[in-house]
């Protein structure tokens, strides 16, 4: 299991990658290995509001479904929708594969630090 | 095999049809469809052939045992089909007059008057046209009511964390937020957990007794008592009575209002997943929030599909019961339990039963010891019964269990079909030790092998192109 | 007394032992005892010739009508012998759900063929497994055009008056309004219509050919509807598809109908069957079981459950319906149906019903008092004023012959290609004494 020093984690097993201006969100490599074979992902639009600890679209396996939780707050300026044709690059290269970018951040979640992931990550497995 | 378009001709069909003795008139300019549908054009020979290739591919209750949990796979009488195929049923259109569908009302008042007895409860309706949709009625009902006394803060509905998704849902598609109410370890509803969560903003609570796992809540009574003593109603789900009917009622329970699956507990058939029928039965203070037709009964009521709901189901069931009686509805339910106490004292000779101690109609069994030991899955082991000729449990439910198997034989299924299980049954647990990955790529002899669902999801082909 | 149950009462004692109980009762130890085994209030069981008995005189307390000019939902089309017979098979009739594609490709691949069929007929890209029934199909519909945003249904006044309280039924469980589109002449009302598509508008439903029978302008209600960025569900009648404008070139999102008339009796109402078909935009938010072909494990084609990610065994809470179900042997009745009938065979029962309507419609309106209600065209079903209805209609039902359906403002009548014109021309004639 793969946990990027320079992300930040939320518990719903989201990774944030702050970049300034935008923040970018995808899911981390635990959430795919849990997931199995994505097949498809639900996106929001550019120009939705993100609500720190919301949902803000799901993804889909053969035989399960989960919510993707915001980790911040603000307005969304660029959706990743290579992963409507790609999905299965989720699995494959899930700290490339980014879902949103976030842009006018003004909240965030409690988020964790590669290494606090990790022990997170393997008390719940 | 092929698929019937690709067996079509161009020209090819029979005439079942007289040509016109009438005029022809035409559709007006420009609403015509532009080219005929593509549909097949097959002989009848074809036709008849097609179809009998597909049923051979199918397995169903009356092809061999059929254990799956939670569906009451029971045999269904013949009788009951003829029954359903009369003429003087099959023939009558809902919205003929009075005078001349007297039988369709007298099938329907006795159906609801034997049903209601054996339920507890005092009014019923027919509309609702299977299990989900007569849990959908029954939330209605009391929403109505809270709905009718201005009692608008009550908006949350409680329902088990061993639930059928569809509770939940149901919940949802009546706008109401669900509280999980957690197990205790014996599987029933948490006595503590639900005191705590109850209050004014409470609609009411759904449960089936016995529940998912097949025990019966010993406790119904101070959770019903609970719930109303917090302004709330409590909804029975049928999908479970067949292990009590005739022997403990609904209604005696506590509940206000309860919904039956025609299709499992009265033995109508599923149809390959429909038509079934989810009968909606209520205490009389609920009665005025039944359903109605608007063309039929006329009237503002609620209504949940067309018509009196699927009515041919309904007569199969009266036969049902006809048939059985007053002693024969307990005695299907004692004997629906039996064989399912009966299967488990076999298998656990290997397997661990989720809960260790007398069940109900029905058993989940937790794989979860065996995968550690040999990798071999819940799904492994339903997949390898498929070679024997046994349809596998339901698998992966209730949620509460990991790698579970939920096993449901029915009263309908002989000793020698129980005791042939059981010796399947105990055969995969060694051979899960033995060669796991033979198992892993079960079934080897039916008529495909696993299907690739990963592809079909990511990749949806869900209609042949033209 | 009749009995299912295959364990004599030796094995049974014997069964019991084996679990380690000596009664019946300890196997309910549970169950409190004052809610044990109540005294029910039913018959004795019967045996199987009793059985048949009763229901038989049942059925003869029914009066079924040889001719059948009444529809308003449910329509007496003729049924070719080989579509009784095919779903009576036990195999099909006894199976459950296909949730183990192994053991169940017959079941997979018939709604396989039947969810083409309908993308066929009604030219949209998908379709499902099917759902209870039209007027189920209907609500299903609008409930999938909601969002957070778009909350409010717009319905025809002239839809079928069971499909609107349906529709108007799923909306009060969501919380969603509905709004009727008044009628004019028995059509939707345009202008009311334009006025109504405000922005917080999802979907907009209409029939064709509605309640009245009377042909919808179905692609100028779908510019406006677009134009206003709802969405459009277009409910039909399946016969009727075989020569009239699909939903796809009427612009529909959302193609719905009641498919009784596909092969199913008229079985007071039911069962029937609900198709459900959209485009491949809406795809994933349409509910119910869909079937999928796939490959297996050795490449051979091979068929599935799919998108179930959809559904409410997954999702619970988030699924936006509950349906976990389908009228799967209804579904393999109305693929018979297409198959038997090919689509020269639909369209033929199409254009009879349509001119056997006709004729009827000329017939009865060259009658005293009798005219017809609303103008333009129509398919297989019209109103007329009639007087002396009730006299009219009895007289009718005692030459066997079930008349129209009295409606506010007139009689709805209906007429098949199972109607001959001597049937036709008989009970314009009893009108035609009753009248004079």
């Amino acid at each position: 299991m793969n946990y990027p020093i320079d992300l930040k984690y939320t518990r719903s097993h989201e990774w944030l990658r702050d970049e300034g201006d935008v923040a970018v969100v995808g899911i981390s490599d635990y959430a795919q290995d849990a997931l199995g074979d994505v097949v498809f992902v639900n996106l929001p639009a550019v120009g939705d509001t993100v609500i720190a600890g919301e949902s803000f679209g799901d993804v889909e396996s053969v035989k399960a479904v989960s919510d993707l939780i915001s980790p911040v707050t603000g307005v969304v300026c660029q959706v990743n929708t290579a992963l409507e044709d790609a999905p299965e690059s989720l699995n494959e290269d899930p700290y490339g594969a980014w879902i949103i970018q976030v842009e006018d951040v003004t909240d965030s979640e409690d988020l964790m630090s590669a290494e606090d992931y990790q022990v997170y990550c393997q008390q719940e497995g | 095999m092929n698929l019937i378009f690709e067996k079509s001709v161009p020209g090819r069909g029979t005439e079942y049809l007289p040509e016109c003795d009438v005029p022809e008139v035409s559709l007006p300019e420009g609403m015509g469809r532009a080219d005929p549908p593509k549909l097949p054009e097959v002989s009848e020979t074809d036709l008849s052939r097609h179809y009998t290739e597909l049923c051979r591919r199918v397995h169903g209750v009356n092809s061999g045992f059929y254990p799956l949990g939670s569906c009451t796979m029971k045999y269904n009488p013949r009788i009951d089909e003829e029954m359903a195929a009369l003429p003087g049923f099959t023939g009558i259109h809902p919205l003929a007059p009075r005078s001349a569908t007297e039988g369709c009302r007298e099938v329907l008042d006795m159906a609801k008057k034997l049903l209601c007895e054996i339920t507890g409860m005092e009014d019923m309706t027919f509309q609702p046209a299977a299990g989900a949709h007569g849990e959908f009625t029954g939330v209605l009902l009391i929403k109505q009511y809270h709905d009718a006394r201005g009692d608008k803060k009550r908006c949350k509905i409680l329902v088990p964390d061993s639930a059928h998704g569809t509770n939940p849902a149901t919940a949802a598609m009546c706008g109401y937020q669900i509280v999980n109410i957690p197990s205790g370890p014996d599987g029933c509803v948490d006595l503590d957990a639900l005191k705590a969560v109850l209050g004014e903003d409470i609609a009411g609570l759904m449960l089936t007794n016995p529940n998912t796992v097949g025990i019966f809540d010993k406790n119904i009574l101070e959770i019903t008592r609970l719930v109303h003593g917090a302004g709330g109603l409590c909804y029975y789900d049928g999908a479970n009575l067949n292990a009590v009917m005739g022997l403990a009622r609904p209604g005696d329970m506590g509940f206000d209002c309860v919904h039956l699956n025609l299709h499992k507990t009265f033995a109508t058939p599923h149809g390959g997943g429909g038509p079934g029928a989810g009968a909606v039965g209520c205490k009389g203070f609920l009665a005025e929030y039944l359903p109605k037709s608007r063309l039929m009964d006329g009237g503002e009521g609620i209504q949940v599909r067309a018509f009196a709901g699927n009515f041919l189901v309904v007569v199969k069931a009266l036969a049902y019961l006809l048939t059985l009686g007053r002693e024969g509805v307990p005695e299907a339910a004692e004997n629906a339990v039996l064989n399912a106490n009966y299967l488990l004292a076999k298998l656990k000779a290997r397997y661990r039963p989720a809960y260790d101690r007398l069940c109900m109609h029905e058993f989940v069994l937790d794989l979860s010891e065996l995968k550690k030991e040999t990798g071999v899955t819940a799904l492994d082991v339903a997949k390898t019964l498929i070679d024997y000729g046994i349809h596998p449990p339901t698998m992966y439910f209730p949620l509460i269990v990991h790698e579970a198997l939920m096993l449901e034989p029915t009263e309908t299924e002989s000793r020698e079909t129980l005791d042939h299980a059981a010796e399947v049954f105990l055969k995969l647990y060694d051979l899960a030790h033995e060669d796991p990955a033979y198992m892993h790529e079960a079934p080897h002899h039916a008529q495909i092998r696993r299907p690739d669902e990963v592809r079909a999801a990511r990749n949806p082909i869900l209609c042949q192109p033209e | 007394m009749g009995s299912y149950i295959p364990s004599t009462p030796a094995e049974r004692q014997e069964m019991l032992s084996a679990v380690g109980v000596a009664s019946f009762r300890e196997l309910y130890r549970d169950v409190p005892e004052e809610m044990y085994r109540p005294e029910l209030d039913l018959p004795e069981g019967k045996s199987e010739l009793e059985v048949a008995r009763s229901l038989s005189a049942m059925a003869e307390k029914n009066r079924v009508f040889p001719t059948v000019l009444r529809g308003a939902g449910a329509y007496d089309h003729y049924i070719p012998s080989i579509v009784k017979y095919i779903p009576a098979k036990e195999e099909f009739l006894t199976a459950y759900t296909p949730y183990q594609a192994e053991m169940s490709q017959g079941i997979l691949q018939s709604i396989f063929e039947y969810q083409t069929m309908i993308c066929r007929l009604t030219g949209m890209d998908v379709s499902n497994a099917s759902v209870y029934d039209g007027a189920t199909a209907a609500a299903e519909a609008a409930a999938m055009c909601r969002d957070r945003k778009r909350r409010v249904t717009l319905i025809s006044a002239a839809a079928h008056p069971d499909t609107i309280q349906t529709v108007k039924t799923y909306c009060y469980a969501a919380g969603a309004e509905l709004r009727l589109i008044p009628q004019k002449d028995g059509r939707t009302d345009l202008e009311a219509l334009a006025a109504m598509l405000t922005p917080e508008v999802a979907s907009v439903y209409v029939q064709q050919p509605n309640f009245y029978g009377l042909l919808e302008p179905a692609q100028e209600i779908g510019q406006a509807v677009h134009a206003a960025g709802a969405m459009y569900i277009l409910g039909c009648n399946p016969i009727a598809l075989a020569i009239l404008q699909t939903p796809r070139e009427a612009g529909a999102d959302i193609a719905v109908g009641e498919g009784q008339p596909l092969g199913m009796p008229l079985s007071y109402g039911g069962p029937y069957l609900g198709f459900m078909a959209t485009t491949a935009k809406y795809m994933r938010k349409l509910p119910g079981r869909i079937v999928g072909q796939t490959v297996d494990a050795a490449g051979e084609r091979a068929y599935v459950l799919s998108l179930q990610a959809r559904e409410q065994h997954i999702r619970r809470e988030k699924a936006s319906s509950n349906i976990c179900s389908n009228e799967a042997l209804c579904a393999l009745t109305a693929g018979v149906y297409m198959a038997a009938m090919g689509p020269a065979g639909m369209a033929k029962a199409a254009r009879e019903s349509m001119a056997k309507a006709h004729y009827l419609a000329e017939k009865l309106c060259a009658l005293p008092g009798v005219e017809r209600v609303h103008g333009g065209a129509f398919f297989h079903e019209f109103v007329t004023t009639l007087p002396k209805t009730a006299e009219v209609l009895s007289a009718l039902e005692d030459a066997g012959i079930l008349g129209g359906l009295p409606i506010e403002g007139g009689v709805l009548w209906c007429a098949t290609e199972k109607v001959s014109r001597e049937a036709l021309d008989r009970a314009v004639e009893i009108v035609k004494e009753v009248l004079s």
